[in-house]
């Protein structure tokens, strides 16, 4: 049914359409992975390692780098060697580029950066999309050109290609993170034949010429002098003069080979129009349709767009404004605090000024920050606001700023929507592949009919049990809407617990179809509704289908994945295709898909597309409200004000609706919100049986959120318990007489992952596959633990100071300051978080490098890092993700210096306090949590003691007592940080002698970022950017850090040796000097069961893949050998590890002679590796 | 020295000694040493539909279960295009050890839907091999599955895959059937031209330190020979297909007692995996130097000499051990 014109459209977004054109115009390309840029690189990298060519026919030689700095530097060196090289980055990256980026422009160097624009991280991060990354290097001399679709992304990659070549100058080709490199979109690609006219094999040779050779020598990267280099800098004028002409040269071509014409700057609206806003980026389409729909009200408005920021020509500028315009709003994607404008909003002032060309007003305003929404609403109320009598200067548009009142008004009822264009939007759970699927319907409607067709996803920032929204619009006409959707015609919830949590049905346009997956059928579903869904369907007059997709799942052998039986429903009722040939499309797609994974998965596919549609019921309903309860707030009404009303907000989606005012003025937000966030989604929680229990408390140990609690309880404590609490005598804890044992779950957070109940060593007698602590459908336990986790929570906690943290039992004895993360379920990387706040929490200091542990750590709206009753907790914050090391060492040279002036004014005092205390803090022995309690004593006396005194020496040594009780700095991050992007900064670190505590918690791939490969990544491994298997060893970070004979180093694996772990951790805090500890951490992203994670930790150690030791300078210094090994000689073959996980089986399925010479060469390591470890274990004192 | 060779599914064979299904015959390589060796037919490995199905669900299970959760990872494995599926991986290994070597060539196939069994066969087919013996492995675990029923699953099977291949089919099967005589009639008459007797099967144990049920592969010694040897001896002559007496061969004495029995052929695995493959040329010369100094000339002319029909004592195949028992104490007492 497709059109002969569209026959060669294709569905993609702007990622993979600005990679198919870079990938074939450049011979090196040096990546390293950052959101939202990072599929560019992950594509290059696929097409690379599936050896397709560029337009020479060569294939491009793609490399991962150490980080974005590395990543700049080869390309530069690449560059300088006369190869056409490329990189894709964005935000931080492109910051750390900056220094190549002004060499690279100095030297007039012919490349393009593909820049995926996104936030700066300020007051917080963001992945998200913005102007702020491009902005901070519009001065290194780059040409800049902005795209504004994907359309644009594609066809402007090629663009800028052909100007650098000709103008010799460097261009940054941007476009918005996420809204534009995300969303998916019809467009028609460039064939390689368009492509190659656009690289002229004159420029590319020039270029080539340019490169170094020895064949013809010359030196360029002088050191220049006063007399002569500011002449350099301005020689380069001309090109820059030079190059706007280029550019639209190229754009007519490109016009006249496929009909699409860009302009420099291009205005659209009324020949005539009064108000004009100016804005670069997605937001011009915005802009466009709001105008188009304006003038069609009969006002005379319009848009210019400007797609080149760099160089900025004033008067081609100027000359796309109409003569008629009185009044200007420019629009600036980004925020520059304390500037006079924001840069877009200057350049124009100056053009203008320049130019001598005058309006009545010119106004400057900022929106979409992070990825704020910039709807029509908003576009309409900039050209209103330049109606008004005196329009702000330096608005914002899109939020509430009830605090400088500097916010725009807007009706977020104005819709320009096309009516011809359907619009659709899925509420889908992270797990179920509803987006997946969508991306597939996309690809149906946009490739197989005449439709265009747009997609574009939301997620929400948790790792597991997440809510996904998909946005899709399709129709008969190009779809120009950056923006997500608010009046859908089909709105689809794929999990009902959904409607307890989330205003969906407000974006319903009456008559509106809603599709929900719900375990009760079409007679039960509508008292089961919430009051305000009820009203809502009312209301709108909504047409209500329900369909059980778990059932048709589970019957067709599909699992949780409903995505297959819910893509189907959608076909079905939306009408988009007959329903023949949207089944038959859906399957082709399934094909498509599936088929390389194996007919099987194929038939089972289709097996739930045949099932779906007989399963699908519409739902007749009452003409009133008949529920008997409403929607649930998102926190309870004990929470604290601030989680109220901030925090609550947003985890009911409504962030948005929040004031400027509400909003924390520098980050700062309070510890322990993941507690008020009850989540709800696991399908199974644990249940503990007393009976079979040996309280050992390894269930508690491993939970990677902190759900399974134990407490010592003593009897009158348990008085008032609810019916069904479970306790018993806690006989295997012999030095607490008298007390119980209680094991309790918080139902309510608990992800279900089940790795407890594989830690579990007890069993029942007479069913061996029961043990003490057994998975159990949730709704059967729900309510009684509910009342029982209540009633736990008031239980006092042990008291720390009678707790010997020396075993895995008692560690968990210690309250968890680290608690319902969002991460994955059966993240490996939290217990040993967790494990940490409960010996250090109450005195942490944890600087935190960017990645999983700083997402599931530190992403809004709830943190997971808490505090004890006494009010003592760790802090907890990120820097960046290369320089976590050193911003740790700062926590830790700060401490000293407070803490060497505190004493020495406490010696100052000692008149005051008395000699006896001055000398038992100097003296104390802060080892044990009991000396620790008793420092805390003793800088209480001296805050009182000093409590009259009001002189400056006074008063600082009050308020830095604090710092004489020990403070237990760590830092934190995965191996993409420590093997990788921050390894200079952390040898550094170590080399201080600094007492900081380093935790790795090795994934062995960036796991945050979608499993790229780090240097830790184990030799026959497949990852990203590793697609053939990583061909090299793992490097060996503790070894290296070993060598400097005073770092502590531990290496360890809690499901194989969670005794080693607590003493590692242990032995770090306790050596006063740097330590570093390597965690083994299974992951997500190493393809396998996580549940089975302690299993696969144990065979990774027994296969001698990761073999456990600790070296201890304490015990070279008192003459002994530092080095213990901890694990047995490898005993089982490397298979039985390795070939339980993807990320090594699917190279033995992609290339069987590869993957067995990469696992000759691992099993070859390890035998050596385990000689050198056996050599280092054997040493003497002597030797040492 | 003694005429070795023989035929076998209508196959000429240069010995009547065959390799089994074992995992010798992953190598293209321990193929050609066989057939140095002197053997007489290789059954490659067996083609689990099963495990395709748990491999192929399994590895999308795990490429797609975390895609499209999170805004930075919307997913964690590269996307390799075309995997070398099991059974692409089987089928191209069929097909280089056919023409890897002279000797004929037998696929194997253990299928678990009806559709995989014929499907699977014909694809086997496809790769040249001479000839498919279908491993019909089944544990009946349901209890209102009859033993009438599970045998004519297995009948109509054969029957079904038989009626869609060219090349000839052999069935391999386990000795668990109430009535074995008439089950190998029927695989027979529905068109297997061999029976293997017998699978055997992978034997749980339990680890009672651990309380884990423990799944190991057992090699077979001389001692597992006496099961088959006595099925062979009773069928022969009495049915149509031929018998491929498996499980126990060891030792030229052992397969001598096979060919004595009846068996068309003796398939070896557990003896070539412990011992090498040398074993088979030594296991062939054994073989051949009891018949010269019996003055045997042909495998023909001594198959079957001692079939139940062929002995003095016929009964004594019908006997249970435990009666044979108490007769010899008798007799020793009487």
């Amino acid at each position: 049914m497709s059109s002969e014109s569209d026959s060669k459209m294709i569905t993609v977004d702007a990622t993979e359409a600005v990679a198919m054109v870079a990938h074939k115009t450049n011979e090196v390309i040096a990546i390293y992975p950052i959101t939202p840029s990072t599929p560019m690189g992950e594509f290059s990298d696929q097409w690379s390692a599936q050896k397709k060519p560029n337009i020479w026919g060569t294939v491009p030689l793609v490399m991962e780098l150490q980080s974005e700095g590395g990543a700049s530097g080869t390309v530069h060196g690449s560059l300088q060697t006369g190869a056409l090289t490329t990189t894709f980055t964005c935000s931080q990256g492109l910051l750390l580029m900056i220094p190549n980026m002004y060499k690279i422009a100095g030297e007039l160097t012919s490349t393009v950066f593909h820049v995926s624009a996104r936030s700066l991280a300020a007051q917080g991060l963001s992945i998200y999309g913005d102007h702020q990354d491009v902005m901070a290097v519009r001065q290194t001399g780059w040409a800049m050109l902005c795209s504004n679709s994907v359309q644009e992304a594609h066809d402007f990659a090629l663009i800028s290609q052909a100007a650098t070549l000709e103008s010799r100058v460097p261009f940054v080709h941007f476009f918005d993170g996420f809204r534009t490199s995300h969303e998916v979109n019809k467009i028609l690609p460039l064939s390689d034949e368009q492509i190659r006219r656009f690289v002229p094999a004159d420029l590319v040779a020039a270029h080539r010429r340019r490169g170094f050779s020895p064949e013809h020598p010359f030196i360029r990267g002088t050191a220049q002098n006063p007399d002569t280099y500011f002449q350099g800098r301005e020689r380069a004028n001309p090109f820059y003069l030079a190059i706007p002409g280029i550019v639209q040269k190229w754009m007519d071509t490109f016009a006249s080979l496929t009909g699409r014409q860009y302009k420099l700057y291009e205005y659209f609206g009324a020949a005539d129009a009064d108000r004009v806003v100016i804005v670069m980026g997605s937001a011009v389409e915005t802009a466009q349709e709001t105008a188009k729909a304006l003038n069609a009200r009969g006002e005379r408005v319009g848009v210019l767009a400007v797609r080149m920021f760099r160089p900025f020509d004033a008067s081609l500028f100027a000359q796309a404004i109409p003569q008629s315009v009185k009044r200007v709003a420019v629009l600036d994607r980004t925020k520059e605090p304390g500037s006079a404008g924001e840069p877009l909003y200057q350049d124009v002032l100056t053009a203008i000024s320049e130019l001598g060309r005058s309006f009545e007003l010119v106004t400057g305003g900022r929106y979409g920050l992070s990825s704020k929404e910039f709807t029509p609403a908003m576009a309409k109320a900039v050209f209103d606001d330049l109606k008004a009598p005196s329009p702000k200067r330096h608005f914002t548009v899109g939020i509430v700023d009830d605090l400088t009142h500097l916010s725009l008004d807007y009706d977020p009822s104005f819709n320009v929507e096309d009516e011809k264009t359907v619009r659709c939007l899925f509420f889908g759970v992270g797990s179920d592949g509803t987006v997946g699927a969508n991306k597939n319907s996309i690809k149906i409607i946009g490739e197989e009919t005449d439709n265009h067709a747009q997609g574009y996803f939301f997620y929400d920032s948790k790792k597991s049990g997440g809510l996904t929204v998909s946005h899709l619009r399709f129709g008969p006409n190009p779809i120009h809407a950056p923006y997500l959707i608010e009046h859908g015609q089909f709105i689809a919830c794929h999990a009902d617990s959904f409607l307890e949590k989330v205003e969906m049905l407000k974006y319903a346009a009456p008559g509106a179809v809603f599709l929900l997956n719900t375990i009760w059928d079409k007679e039960q579903i509508w008292d089961k509704l919430p009051r305000e869904v009820q009203e809502l369907i009312l209301k709108k007059k909504i047409r209500f289908y329900v369909v059980d997709a778990y059932k048709v799942a589970k019957e067709t052998g599909m699992g949780s994945r409903i995505n297959t039986v819910m893509q189907t429903c959608f076909f079905a009722i939306s009408g988009v295709l007959p329903s023949d040939e949207a089944i038959a499309q859906i399957k082709k797609a399934i094909k498509k898909t599936y088929g390389k994974r194996g007919e099987a998965v194929v038939q089972q596919n289709y097996l739930a597309v045949d099932k779906s549609v007989e399963n699908l019921f519409q739902v007749s309903y009452p003409d009133r409200v008949t529920a008997n309860h409403s929607r649930p707030l998102p926190v309870p009404t004990s929470a604290p004000e601030f989680v109220q009303n901030v925090i609550g907000p947003m985890i009911a989606f409504r962030g948005d609706d929040l004031p400027v005012s509400a909003v924390p003025a520098d980050g700062t937000f309070p510890s322990g919100t993941t507690m008020y966030e009850k989540r709800n989604f696991a399908l199974e929680i644990p249940d503990w049986d007393p009976s079979i229990c040996i309280q050992c408390n390894k269930c508690a140990f491993v939970c990677p959120h902190a759900v399974i609690r134990p407490k010592l309880a003593a009897p009158e404590s348990l008085q008032g318990a609810p019916e069904g609490f479970k306790h018993v005598p806690a006989k295997f804890f012999k030095e607490y007489p008298g007390t119980d044992y209680v094991l309790q779950v918080s139902p309510e957070d608990c992800t279900g992952c089940g790795i407890c109940i594989e830690a579990c060593p007890a069993r029942d007698k007479t069913n061996s596959s029961r043990r003490a602590i057994n998975l159990v459908p949730v709704q059967t336990i729900l309510e009684r633990e509910k009342t029982n986790w209540d009633f736990f929570l008031g239980l006092p906690e042990v008291d720390r100071t009678t707790v010997n943290p020396n075993n895995v039992k008692n560690t968990q004895l210690l309250q968890p300051l680290f608690e319902f993360s969002g991460a994955c379920a059966g993240c490996g990387e939290t217990p040993y978080v967790k494990l940490l706040t409960q010996m250090f929490g109450d005195r942490a200091h944890i600087a935190n490098a960017t990645g999983c542990s700083s997402i599931y750590g530190g992403n809004l709206p709830t943190t997971p890092y808490t505090k004890n009753a006494q009010g003592r907790g760790p802090v907890w914050s990120n820097s960046l993700f290369e320089d976590n090391a050193e911003f740790g060492l700062g926590f830790r040279l700060a401490l000293d210096q407070k803490e060497g002036y505190a004493k020495e004014l406490l010696r100052k005092f000692s008149d005051v306090l008395g000699d006896e205390l001055v000398t038992a803090i100097l003296g104390a022995d802060q080892k044990t949590e009991k000396g620790l309690a008793e420092q805390r004593l003793r800088v209480e006396l001296v805050k009182s003691k000093l409590s009259e005194d009001k002189s400056p020496a006074a008063r600082d040594l009050v308020e830095l007592a604090e710092t004489l009780v020990k403070r237990s700095v760590w830092i934190l991050g995965g191996d993409g940080w420590a093997y990788d992007i921050g390894y200079g900064g952390l040898d550094h670190v170590l080399s201080t002698g600094r007492n900081v505590n380093v935790l790795v918690l090795d994934t062995e791939v960036y796991s945050n970022t979608g499993g790229q490969a780090s240097k830790s990544t184990p030799i026959g491994a497949v990852a990203k950017f590793a697609a053939t298997g990583k061909g090299f060893p793992k490097k060996d970070l503790g070894l290296i850090a070993q060598a400097y004979g005073y770092v502590y180093v531990a290496r360890i694996a809690m499901g194989a040796n969670d005794a080693q772990t607590v003493r590692a951790f242990q032995e770090a805090e306790a050596y006063d000097g740097p330590s570093l500890i390597i965690a083994y951490s299974h992951c997500i992203a190493h393809g396998f069961a996580l549940h089975k994670g302690l299993e696969q930790q144990k065979l990774a150690v027994q296969s001698g893949h990761w073999p456990l030791y600790r070296y201890n300078p304490e015990l070279v210094v008192a003459g002994n050998n530092g080095f213990q090994l901890d694990s047995k000689e490898p005993s089982i073959e490397l298979e039985k590890y390795v070939y339980n996980e993807t990320r090594y089986k699917m190279l033995l399925a992609q290339d069987k002679p590869r993957a067995e010479m990469l696992l000759g060469q691992a099993k070859a390591g390890i035998a050596s590796r385990w000689t050198q470890l056996q050599y280092l274990a054997a040493q003497n004192k002597e030797a040492n | 020295m003694a005429d070795l060779s023989t035929s076998y599914l209508g196959l000429p064979l240069s010995s009547p000694l065959v390799a089994s299904a074992s995992p010798i015959s992953k190598k293209v390589d321990n193929v050609r040493k066989l057939e140095d060796a002197g053997i007489g037919a290789v059954v490659v490995y067996s083609l689990f539909e099963e495990q395709i199905l748990h491999e192929a669900q399994e590895r999308d299970h795990f490429l797609t279960r975390a895609s499209n959760m999170h805004p930075e990872a919307l997913d964690y494995f590269p996307d390799l295009g075309n995997y070398n599926l099991e059974p692409d991986q089987y089928l191209s290994h069929l097909a280089a050890i056919r023409k890897a070597v002279k000797v004929p060539v037998i696929g194997s196939l253990n299928g678990t839907t009806r559709g995989g069994w014929t499907e699977w066969a014909r694809r086997i087919e496809e790769t040249g091999v001479d000839a498919l013996e279908l491993n019909v492995y089944s544990i009946p675990v349901n209890t209102s599955a009859t033993g009438a029923g599970v045998e004519a699953q297995v009948v109509d099977l054969v029957s079904d895959v038989a009626s869609k291949v060219g090349i000839p089919l052999a069935v391999k099967l386990s000795p668990f059937y109430s009535s074995i005589p008439n089950m190998v009639r029927r695989l027979g008459d529905s068109g297997a031209k061999a029976v293997v007797l017998f699978n055997r099967f992978l034997q749980p144990d339990l680890d009672p330190e651990n309380l884990a049920v423990l799944s190991a592969a057992r090699l077979s010694d001389s001692g597992d020979l006496a099961l088959p040897l006595r099925w062979t001896a009773i069928l022969f002559g009495k049915v149509v297909p031929e018998i491929a007496l498996s499980g126990g061969v060891h030792t030229g004495r052992d397969l001598l007692k096979s060919l004595l029995a009846g068996a068309q052929v003796g398939q070896m695995a557990s003896e070539i995996l412990s011992g090498g493959t040398h074993r088979v040329g030594e296991v062939l010369r054994e073989l051949g130097a009891w018949m010269d100094e019996n003055e045997y000339l042909s495998v023909d002319q001594l198959r079957g000499s001692m079939s139940q029909r062929k002995v003095v004592d016929s009964a004594a195949f019908e006997r249970a051990q435990y009666m044979r028992a108490l007769v010899s104490l008798d007799d020793r007492f009487i």
